[in-house]
């Protein structure tokens, strides 16, 4: 055990025993795990295993589909998720999807758009070269601001939608599998800027790479058709993993 | 089969640019400066012009547009947005009957609605049975470019803390603007043609029409008129109504196309 684990850390959001259902469908079985201030959590499992499914459910991305029902309790400072008002949670708690999905404007505006509807006082320009120079994107863009977010690489575009996230000065960034549908460089550059985001804010990634866990993470979640199996210090879960079946999947021998 | 399926092609294409020429044919010989700028002639007179059905086709369309572009438009992103519920349903399924409705039926309707109480013909009733109209046709159109708006962009608004209307204004109409107004546009050309819902609405008018309330002239109730008469000089001025109407419905086809092929907003993925 790594010292990290035997001092008691502060959580930013404690999940308590939840289930979750696709309407009749059970897709999330007693799941509790706490989520550490400025450390990195990861979420690993094979496809189908539900992580994604739990990511959602931390801003109540859930809600958009219909049918999804969600037990249990979240707590993001201590106070529960699910008794506040939606939209004012998902400012707190920003999200980056699978695929970069920049909204069809120039990188500015893109960057902005989070600042604009909550009717921000500060200077959004100065707001917006800060979050592009945290995500990274910023000697790259600087001079072409006003260009389509769609100019840019798929690379570029996710550290935008990163950039966009962080605009709003969340308190924790989930990530969804954020480097599934990008090259091996842009993947590094993006791993890069996830250790150096734990100054900014909490981050919580799904990821199907586990080298990429092992990579990024300070705590790892081993999940097995809705079951949290492995809940450690990445360190410890990657090298002694206490349950069989943690090592089953580690080692390749499965998923 | 490629012989026969070729035939059949060229049958369809040929009838297509023969109407098309038989209309540039005649109407590009009667057409003249007059026929913009002069009212009709009295009858037994030559000459004279269409500027009042011109000036009327305008006004009516103006106010098909004033009534059907609201309701068409915000009927969309109800159907779009706030869908599968039974309300939903029923409204897609009465937009579609009533895009086959014929338009006579329209006309009808209108002139119970917006003649027969006030018990004259008018410009007001006229723009009421197009506007009706023009509701169904931008409501669909407009619904199937609101959908194809990908999923990952609303998530990604509200994950920023967008409200659903906030979303649909900022991020998913805008998306989707170009689309929307082809389908607009699509919508006032085909309006734009129709006669049988002026005929007990706007009536038709030799003179001018000032304000809302008077019966109007129109270019394809001027048509139906002129072809339908004895005189050859009226007959020249139908066929160059038809060649104005048709030339509009170009340009207004071209805008749309030119609108569309500047890239849909959105990449697929």
């Amino acid at each position: 055990m790594s010292r990290e684990a035997a001092a008691p850390l502060p959580m930013r959001m404690s999940i308590n025993k939840v289930n979750f259902f696709y309407g009749t469908k059970q897709t999330l079985f007693d799941i509790s795990l706490g989520i550490a201030v400025s450390k990195v959590t990861a979420l690993i499992g094979p496809s189908g295993c539900g992580k994604s499914t739990l990511l959602r459910t931390l801003n109540r991305m859930h809600e958009t589909v219909r049918h999804a029902r969600l037990e249990g309790e979240i707590l993001l400072d201590g106070q529960n998720i699910l008794a506040q008002d939606v939209t004012q949670l998902r400012r707190r708690v920003g999200m980056v999807f699978q695929r970069p999905n920049p909204f069809p404007k120039s990188i500015f505006d893109n960057v902005a758009y989070g600042l604009r509807i909550n009717g921000t006082k500060l200077p959004i320009a100065d707001a917006v070269e800060k979050s592009l120079r945290h995500a990274a994107l910023w000697d790259e863009v600087k001079d072409q601001l006003h260009k389509s977010a769609y100019d840019l690489s798929g690379g570029q575009q996710q550290r935008l939608c990163i950039a966009r996230a962080l605009a709003v000065e969340p308190e924790i960034l989930l990530l969804d599998e954020p480097c599934s549908a990008l090259d091996p460089i842009s993947t590094a550059k993006i791993e890069e800027l996830l250790v150096s985001l734990k100054d900014l804010c909490t981050v919580a990634i799904v990821t199907h790479n586990m080298q990429q866990a092992a990579r990024v993470s300070d705590f790892t979640a081993f999940l097995l058709t809705g079951q949290l199996i492995e809940f450690s210090p990445t360190p410890h879960l990657f090298t002694t993993p206490s349950d069989p079946r943690t090592e089953a999947y580690i080692t390749g021998r499965f998923g | 089969m490629l012989t026969m399926t070729g035939v059949c092609a060229f049958v369809a294409v040929a009838v297509l640019f023969f109407i098309l020429g038989y209309l540039v044919y005649h109407g590009s010989t009667s057409i003249s400066w007059n026929f913009f700028t002069k009212l009709p002639a009295p009858l037994g007179e030559t000459g004279g012009g269409m500027a009042n059905a011109i000036i009327g086709s305008g006004k009516l369309l103006l106010l098909a547009a004033l009534i059907g572009v609201p309701f068409g438009f915000l009927g969309a992103i109800y159907l779009a947005e706030f869908s599968g519920t039974t309300v939903a349903f029923i409204v897609r399924y009465a937009a579609d009957l009533l895009n086959g409705v014929p338009s006579i039926v329209i006309g009808i309707f209108a002139y119970i609605l917006a003649v027969l109480p006030f018990k004259h013909f008018s410009t007001t009733a006229g723009g009421i049975a197009l506007g009706l109209m023009m509701i169904p046709i931008t409501l669909r159109s407009t619904e199937e470019f609101l959908r194809a708006v990908p999923r990952n962009l609303r998530e990604g608004a509200m994950a920023l803390g967008a409200s659903k209307a906030k979303t649909i204004a900022t991020v998913i109409v805008p998306a989707a603007y170009r689309g929307i107004l082809t389908a607009v546009l699509l919508a006032f050309a085909r309006v734009a043609g129709e006669t049988a819902p002026l005929l007990f609405t706007a009536l038709g008018n030799r003179y001018w029409s000032p304000g809302w309330s008077q019966p109007t002239s129109a270019l394809p109730v001027m048509i139906y008129n002129y072809a339908l008469s004895p005189y050859e000089d009226w007959h020249r001025q139908a066929w160059a109504g038809g060649l104005v109407l048709l030339g509009l419905i170009l340009v207004i086809n071209i805008l749309a196309r030119a609108i569309l092929s500047r890239g849909v907003a959105v990449p697929r993925s």
